[in-house]
Order: C-alpha cells, then sequence, then structure tokens
C-alpha cells in the first residue's frame, strides 16, 4: 500500500509539473516554427534535447554515490524551494495579485520578436531559430530532469516519475501536433497550483527524512502534507485576498520580468 | 561566458524567485538540524515543528507580498 502511494504520487506529481514545462517550451517551439521555418525549430529541439540526455547520462550515475541522508535532505530543500515557489506564485495569481501567465500572449511576442529579426536568411541556416528553441528546451527540459530526479532519485522512484515526465512530454508532442498552436486552453495556475502542493510535501517530507523525523504512516504522511499544503494555500488566497481588499477593483500587476 | 551566466541566472530562478522565502526557510531547516538531536518533548514533535515552521513561513510570506503589491 505505501509502495503503491509512493509510485502514484511520483507518477503524478511528475507528470502535473512536466506538463506545465513541456507546454511552455512547446509555446516556444510552435512561434519560432511558424515564423522562421521548422527545420531550425526542430534542429534547435533536437540538439536541446540531446545536450539533456547527455547531462542526465553524465550527472545521474553519481547521485548514487552521495550518501542517502545527505541525498534526501539536499533534494528536500531545493523540492521545497522549486515547489513552494511555484505555489507562492500560484496563491497570489489565484488571489488576482499578480498577473496570469498567458500562452497565446507569450506566442504572439515571441513571433513578433521573431518577425522583426528574419529577412535574408532564407538560404543559410537561421542561427537565431535554432538558439531560441535549443534555450527553450534546455531551460524547461532542466526543470523536467530536475523534477524527475528529486521526485525520484531519493524513493527509488526514478522509473515512475520519468515515466510520468514521458507521458507528458507525449501527450503535449501530441496536442502541438493536432493543434499546431499553443495549448492556450490548459488550466495553467490550477496546475501550478496542484504541482506546487505536491512538489512541498516531497520536500518537507524528504528534509524529514534528511533528518531523521520519523513521520507518522510513513510514506502515507505525504497524503496528509498534501492536504495540509492545500488547505494552507487556500487560506493563504483568502489572506492574501482580505490583504488588497481595499483596492481589489485595480488591475493585477503585470507579470513582467518574472519567471512563468 | 554571457550564455553561461544566462542559464546560472535562469537555475538559480528555478528555486529562488523571493530571496526572502528562501533564506527564511533555509535557516528554518538549520534551527531544526539543530535543535531536533537536542529536543527533549520526544520524536512525535519533529514532523508537526517541521511542517508548522514551513507554512507559517508561506503565509506570511503571502501577507507581505499582499501588501506589498497594495
Amino acid at each position: 500500500m505505501e509502495t503503491w502511494s509512493h509510485i502514484g504520487t511520483s507518477v503524478l506529481a511528475s507528470f502535473l509539473a512536466s506538463l506545465v514545462e513541456f507546454v511552455e517550451a512547446l509555446t516556444i517551439v510552435l512561434a519560432v516554427g511558424t515564423v522562421r521555418g521548422w527545420r531550425p525549430a526542430l534542429i534547435g529541439t533536437f540538439a536541446g534535447t540531446g545536450l539533456l540526455v547527455v547531462l542526465v547520462l553524465l550527472f545521474g550515475p553519481t547521485l548514487q554515490r552521495i550518501p542517502i541522508t545527505t541525498l534526501q535532505l539536499v533534494v528536500g530543500i531545493l523540492l521545497l524551494l522549486f515547489g513552494i515557489r511555484w505555489l507562492r506564485k500560484a496563491i497570489l495569481r489565484a488571489a488576482h495579485i499578480i498577473g496570469f501567465h498567458d500562452e497565446a500572449a507569450i506566442f504572439a511576442r515571441e513571433t513578433a520578436e521573431l518577425r522583426q529579426e528574419a529577412g535574408g536568411q532564407a538560404a543559410r541556416l537561421d542561427w537565431v531559430a535554432v538558439a531560441t528553441t535549443f534555450k527553450a528546451v534546455v531551460l524547461e527540459g532542466l526543470e523536467v530532469v530536475f523534477i524527475v530526479i528529486a521526485v525520484g532519485a531519493t524513493g527509488k522512484m526514478l522509473l515512475p516519475a520519468g515515466l510520468g515526465a514521458a507521458a507528458a512530454g507525449i501527450v503535449v508532442i501530441l496536442l502541438g501536433l493536432l493543434l499546431h498552436r499553443p495549448l492556450v486552453r490548459v488550466p495553467e495556475n490550477t496546475l501550478k497550483f496542484a504541482v506546487g502542493v505536491l512538489l512541498s510535501s516531497f520536500g518537507v517530507f524528504w528534509i524529514g527524512e534528511g533528518l531523521h523525523v520519523s513521520w507518522p504512516g510513513e510514506d502515507l504522511s505525504l497524503f496528509g502534507l498534501a492536504a495540509g499544503f492545500l488547505l494552507v494555500s487556500l487560506l493563504g488566497v483568502s489572506l492574501a485576498r482580505r490583504a488588497v481588499a481595499p483596492i481589489s477593483n485595480a488591475a493585477p500587476m503585470a507579470e513582467q520580468g518574472e519567471r512563468p | 561566458m554571457k550564455a553561461i551566466w544566462t542559464v546560472l541566472q535562469e537555475v538559480y530562478g528555478l528555486f529562488v524567485e523571493d530571496g526572502s522565502l528562501a533564506v527564511i526557510l533555509l535557516l528554518w531547516i538549520g534551527v531544526l538540524a539543530f535543535v531536533i538531536p537536542r529536543w527533549p518533548g520526544g520524536a512525535a514533535w519533529h514532523a508537526p515543528l517541521l511542517f508548522l515552521g514551513v507554512i507559517v513561513v508561506l503565509l506570511e510570506n503571502i501577507w507581505r507580498s499582499a501588501h506589498h503589491k497594495r
């Protein structure tokens, strides 16, 4: 029961978190492909994917040499920082304090910028386009790699976590091939809310393991932590709304300069 | 060089958006690492202490961020 609950939460956390990252990468790849052509867009995408595979093969095995409690503590801290960053942002968005992440707007901005830079590159390989997709795939992909390693490495759940991420990748690629436009209808803030809750729960759990905290119910306490984080986050939304209540009719701040 | 700096900034940005949130969380974990082996109240309190500290830090940050955006 405990193993299945751990496998289930690992797959779910990895799938949902990777889904968000793949959607963000897809938006950039589609923008480049539409404006500058599919050849440089796909070259950048494959080169970025290749670099990620090399990084995983290079650094993956070294994880096994780190003592387990150190690994649990370090991964737990990184997972908590990563998850709580998403959770904080999702709470502030749900309270309309910061603006929502808009894939359609990002797609429009990217295509406009790329059109401005276009010109006279038809015969040669378009390096701007290659670099744009390469950067998007590497940066978003690094997040996916981190999520898979962080969720999977400490509890010997790398395979379920990897399968969750792979399933998310397949879903997004298939939808991208079908639609040929960014996935604007993905409820991104809800996803980030859920992922923030799950990753923060994993983070606190692994920090506890690293500090030799005994969890009531062992792995099952992950469900309790997730429920606790969910309740606290809903409380956070209401708290944030109350804090800005006197100016509740004002427009939420734009998200310029902030990471998605 | 610029590309490496950009990548490092992006990797840092994966974990830290509001520096104070990250620092206070790290401080809390540091305090617990020191306190837990010496805690006289028994092991049953360790897990609730860890979780409660994290949610208090989160809620305080949300409250502060909301006030700053006013």
